[in-house]
């Protein structure tokens, strides 16, 4: 997929919670094309520590507005920074990166999508496209309490939302992987993103229900672009670059067996 | 419009800018966002004779106004690169030029030869200053003797353009240069990172999975320009100066310095672009200083 770098227009920023923001953006040309799981890297002027450009994964992409949607975890100094755009600022970004999830191929296969904290963000773009070709995704989000679960509304309008909570506010308590569901029903294929501990229990849970399964990785990067391989997984193949082999990578190709 | 164009011994370069190895994988990776054919070489991957993983991640930490890092020569060797990469590169019209590394003189030279059969790489550039692997690589940069025996083993072997990437984790690096002149290296290009490391306090860990890295970025450039203005009065053969640049004024002031030409690393991550806009600010910046060609700039500086 051909990649741009593109000055694009904040339309908006909305602190949805402590620690999070989201930020649409938008550009005066239609917004190139771009795939579920993908990612792209921002640089972050006036913030003197931050050095190297962040990589945030696509949430959602509406091709109506010409928006497209970061979920942001304002974590670092970079990450706060971006946190405190306006609507009008420019924001520099080279997009789209990497490979995105394996989109279910009939309207009938059954696809779960497993998210905790930030690690929801790219699977809200991905339920989006699946309810577009008419496949109903089932999306199993987690958090520590109910105040930290996002942007659960928009969860709802494509798809079957199941929740955890650490503490049980909100849905059944205990980890994605404790959810009552994984015991009632199968799936064809499990898409995730997530803390490592979430995404490895979920690998757990797939090998053992032979279900395929495809998890997001965020490792540190540079480039983005495969160039300086600072980004790299061990794998089946080697070491492999998280921002241009990846980000999503079937479980199996990952040392996980753990 | 000034000329732009210069010559590294045989090497003609249509500019004086060039991509630093490991920064630019081999173009291919940038193709959609600037043309390549725009600058005057591509310097790609480090390539040894066996594949090599590199080193685990952690590889990369961000520190300030730069970056370290550890990734350790991973490539798949200098066999794949002739059969798979070499195809898919060898038509961009600009120097592509093999960044060459290994852990004995025999097979730096052996890789080197490889190299020396492609038609359409016109010069290799010898790493032997690579802080990140425990064999070769750097130990043989940081002594006139190791760099002196990988260079007469390589210069056996390769008949093109020798270029030979100096470390800047030595006392002294002008008798490197020297020593590399003397073995009949045609350019030197200057600075490969500077061996650093930062550490997670809250962890109590180093932040690079080998604890050292190699420091590249706006950090370290005064420290390259200071070698390259050395390195440049010290030898007569051309100096490619790298270390930091950013910026149109970043390389000029290494061409004042007395760099031929400028590799841009670093810089390639904040920007894929930048190497076209340096290339045209440097034209610019002579244009308005009312410079009829780049050579009028360089090594201005006594």
């Amino acid at each position: 997929m051909k990649k741009f770098l593109l000055d694009l227009t904040v339309r908006s920023v909305d602190r949805i919670h402590e620690r999070y923001v989201l930020i649409k953006l938008t550009d005066e040309q239609p917004l190139p094309e771009m795939l579920p799981g993908q990612f792209v890297e921002i640089r972050v002027d006036g913030s003197p520590t931050t050095f190297l450009r962040r990589p945030i994964s696509i949430n959602y992409v509406d091709k109506q507005a010409n928006e497209l949607w970061l979920l942001v975890a304002a974590v670092g100094d970079g990450t706060r920074k971006l946190a405190e755009l306006k609507a009008g600022d420019r924001l520099n970004c080279l997009l789209p990166l990497g490979k995105g999830f394996t989109m279910p191929q009939k309207p009938e296969e059954r696809i779960l999508l497993v998210g905790g904290g930030v690690g929801v963000a790219p699977l809200l773009y991905m339920g989006a496209q699946m309810a577009e070709m008419g496949c109903l995704p089932t999306f199993l989000l987690g958090a520590r309490t109910g105040k930290d679960l996002l942007m659960l509304d928009e969860f709802r309008k494509y798809g079957r939302v199941c929740i955890t909570t650490e503490d049980g506010s909100e849905g059944e308590k205990g980890f994605v992987t404790n959810h009552s569901l994984l015991q009632k029903e199968q799936f064809d294929r499990i898409a995730t993103c997530g803390p490592t501990p979430m995404m490895k229990a979920v690998a757990r849970y797939a090998r053992k229900s032979e279900t395929e399964c495809e998890a997001s990785l965020e490792n540190l990067m540079a480039c983005g672009l495969g160039a300086c391989l600072c980004c790299v997984e061990k794998t089946t193949d080697g070491n492999l670059c998280v921002c241009k082999d990846g980000p999503v990578f079937n479980i199996r190709k990952l040392l996980w067996q753990d | 419009m000034a000329r732009l164009d210069v010559r590294i011994k045989n090497l003609a370069l249509k500019n004086p800018v060039m991509t630093a190895s490991g920064t630019f994988g081999y173009g291919l990776e940038f193709a959609d966002l600037m043309p390549l054919d725009g600058i005057g070489g591509i310097i790609v991957k480090g390539t040894t004779l066996k594949p090599r993983e590199g080193n685990d991640y952690p590889r990369m930490a961000e520190t300030a106004s730069g970056m370290l890092n550890c990734v350790g020569l991973q490539n798949k060797g200098v066999d794949y690169f002739c059969e798979h990469i070499y195809p898919q590169i060898k038509d961009i019209d600009t120097n592509m030029i093999v960044n060459v590394s290994g852990s004995s003189p025999d097979d730096y030279a052996e890789c080197a030869a490889r190299i020396d059969a492609l038609e359409k790489i016109p010069a290799i550039e010898l790493n032997i200053s690579c802080p990140n692997v425990k064999d070769g690589g750097m130990a043989f940069g940081v002594t006139c003797a190791g760099a002196s025996s990988v260079v007469r083993a390589v210069r056996e072997r390769y008949h093109k353009t020798l270029i030979v990437k100096l470390s800047p984790n030595v006392t002294n690096i002008t008798e490197i240069a020297r020593a590399v002149e003397a073995e009949g290296a045609d350019s030197v290009s200057l600075i490969n990172t500077l061996m650093g490391m930062a550490i997670d306090i809250e962890k109590r860990k180093t932040l690079l999975s080998i604890n050292t890295g190699g420091l590249s970025g706006p950090a370290v450039k005064p420290v390259a320009l200071r070698m390259v203005w050395q390195v440049a009065k010290a030898v007569k053969i051309p100096v490619v100066g790298l270390g930091g640049i950013c910026t149109a004024k970043d390389a000029i002031e290494f061409m004042m310095a007395g760099a031929t030409a400028i590799e841009i690393g670093t810089a390639n991550f904040l920007d894929p672009t930048v190497s076209i806009k340096v290339r045209d600010g440097i034209n610019d910046w002579l244009d308005s200083h009312g410079c009829q060609s780049v050579q009028e700039i360089i090594g201005v500086i006594d």
